[in-house]
């Protein structure tokens, strides 16, 4: 067989990735004949550029793994799920985001055209079977995301915001890419299940594959934001304007959560017990400690989610951690869930803000009962959510990472899962407290979005409690696509 | 013919001083852009060693990659300072602390 060949099953395989590729550049090209009055078609076409991406993986969708590109790429039922939750996290990032930007006349395609090709960097990266398709994944995904902080030139804190993530964004790849090489150079292959078998072969504690995975395991801590690598997300999150924080709070974390898969399991499954869990190990009770006891100090609730998020990256590498099928199932579960509720915290910070004001103070909650019961309750599902409280989904999420972590016989680690996030449930039930007991500072109709949003974020509310009153589906649904 | 090893501790070096580079400046931001750069180019040097030796061509395609990405980066690095110094008037490292994490 010719080498260069491209077969149909190969078309196949990325055809989600080319639509969305070529549809992205015919939104990039409308874009440049619409005036601002215009502008709502460049949102529509994102819109109908994900619906017709997910009819497509829909279709396509392997239901046994199936490698194409001449081992490169790979699709398997992991991958169409992934695929998914992300055009879903997208869509709804485009919809909330899109009254809040057209109020500031930020509206621009930017953020459609570069979220677009974040989304494609996700794709590529959940589909990746080699180290080439997994870096290009990550770069194409960092690179939109650095220019979509910045994209809102007036803004000071933004560009600030942007230039930090940039610089330890690049360092992250550069450490990536350094143990990629290391590995290449063991292994003598840049394919992860040749490098998966390689690894086998080896002898425990072999130094050069050791030394590149110390690399990578860095590389993947600093794009989840894992402490001690977190230093960029409390900045970047608040220096971003809240469209663009929301975005990357949510679908970037898939991205996140497939690199660590493809690479670790996948790729470096072998040194799993005497490689790489130890890192995480450490790497996940840091964050879990730090996100839940710093976010207690934050006056800001963008930065508050920030170190929130940094708990709940905490808990993903808990699941990945134990390093069984269990444990990649409750992480991918988490995962999808803190995607959902992600989505919806913003999501409030945009609706409470309006021309002129950002809602980014905790104080700036105060009240909300009074003033709006109905998304002061939807505010209330989304932070008892995110505590792990029952019966929202936050607690069968909680739950299923550390039963596989008990599973694997580390009880501490759910001690310590255990009693930060009682630690933890301090700060979210403060905004409820702010939210129910006290007084407003301010009267004014909350206005930060139109009515598809609300209806949106009202069922995105609803989710979090429905999903928890059933969790039953969607934890199958994540242990049927662990292999 | 230069033994691997050789080549590997060079391209050892150029990564460390790189990432000494980026903690130690304090002073200007393009040399950070410069220091990301040199990271950049170590890793290649490793690919291309190891590919040599190796006798498998996959490691250079991948340095095609990576210098096509390293281009992108510097792009989107240095319009991203374009928007910092419109704002500040400065690319000072120190000056960038308007936020406190």
């Amino acid at each position: 067989m010719n080498p260069a060949s491209i077969t149909r099953l190969d078309l196949v395989l990325a055809a989600p990735e080319l639509f969305v590729l070529a549809a992205t550049c015919v939104v990039l090209l409308v874009d440049l004949f619409l005036t601002e009055r215009t502008r709502w078609l460049t949102f529509v076409l994102s819109l109908l550029t994900l619906a017709g991406a997910s009819w497509l993986t829909t279709v396509t969708g392997f239901s046994e793994r199936t490698v194409g590109w001449h081992g490169t790429y790979v699709a398997d039922p992991l991958s169409s799920l992934l695929k998914i939750v992300a055009y879903g996290a997208v869509a709804v990032a485009f919809l909330y985001g899109h009254g809040y930007l057209q109020v500031r006349r930020i509206l621009k395609g930017e953020y459609y055209v570069l979220g677009l090709f974040a989304l494609l960097g996700i794709m590529v990266l959940v589909s990746a079977n080699s180290l080439v398709t997994l870096y290009l994944g990550v770069e194409l995904l960092a690179l939109s995301l650095y220019a979509l902080v910045a994209f809102n030139r007036e803004s000071g804190i933004a560009a600030e915001a942007a230039i930090k993530y940039f610089v330890l964004g690049s360092i992250a790849s550069g450490a990536l890419l350094y143990g990629m090489s290391i590995i290449y150079g063991v292994t003598g292959s840049l394919e992860l299940g040749v490098i998966s078998n390689a690894a086998l072969q080896m002898p425990a504690g072999q130094i050069g594959l050791l030394f590149g995975l110390a690399f990578i395991v860095v590389g993947v801590a600093f794009k989840f934001g894992a402490v001690p690598f977190h230093t960029w997300v409390p900045d970047v999150y608040h220096g971003a304007p809240t469209p663009v924080t929301l975005f990357l709070a949510a679908a970037p974390k898939l991205g996140s959560f497939a690199l660590a898969f493809r690479l670790l399991a996948e790729g470096l499954g072998a040194v799993h017990a005497t490689g790489w869990q130890d890192m995480i190990t450490m790497v996940a009770v840091l964050s879990i400690i730090v996100g839940n006891v710093v976010a207690i100090a934050q006056t800001n609730i963008k930065r508050m989610l920030a170190y929130s998020t940094i708990s709940h990256v905490g808990f993903i590498l808990l699941g990945i951690l134990a390093g069984t099928s269990q444990g990649y199932s409750a992480a991918l579960y988490y995962t999808i869930t803190y995607v959902i509720m992600s989505v919806g915290g913003f999501g409030m910070v945009i609706l409470l803000s309006r021309k002129g004001f950002e809602a980014d103070s905790l104080e700036d909650f105060k009240g909300l009962n009074a003033r709006n019961p109905w998304f002061a309750a939807v505010m209330l599902m989304l932070m008892f959510s995110m505590a792990g409280v029952p019966p929202f989904v936050g607690f069968w999420a909680k739950l299923a990472v550390i039963q596989a972590v008990l599973n694997v016989g580390s009880l501490w680690l759910a001690i310590v899962a255990v009693a930060l996030s009682v630690v933890g449930a301090y700060y979210y039930l403060r905004v409820v407290k702010l939210m129910y007991f006290d007084e407003p500072t301010d009267e004014a109709a909350l206005q930060g979005g139109g009515g598809a949003m609300r209806i949106v974020l009202s069922l995105n509310g609803l989710a979090v409690l429905a999903l928890g009153l059933y969790p039953g589906l969607l934890l199958e649904l994540c242990a049927r696509v662990i292999p | 013919m230069i033994p691997l090893s050789h080549v590997l501790l060079l391209s050892g070096i150029l990564f460390s001083l790189a990432v000494a580079g980026i903690f130690i400046n304090r002073k200007n931001v393009l040399l950070l852009l410069m220091c990301i750069e040199l990271m950049l180019l170590s890793v290649n040097f490793n690919f291309i060693a190891f590919s040599h030796h190796l006798g498998d061509l996959a490691g250079q395609v991948f340095v095609f990659f990576i210098l096509t990405v390293a281009a992108a980066e510097s792009a989107i690095g240095l319009a991203i300072l374009v928007v910092l110094f419109r704002e500040r008037r400065s690319i000072n490292v120190e000056d960038l602390d308007a936020m406190r994490g």
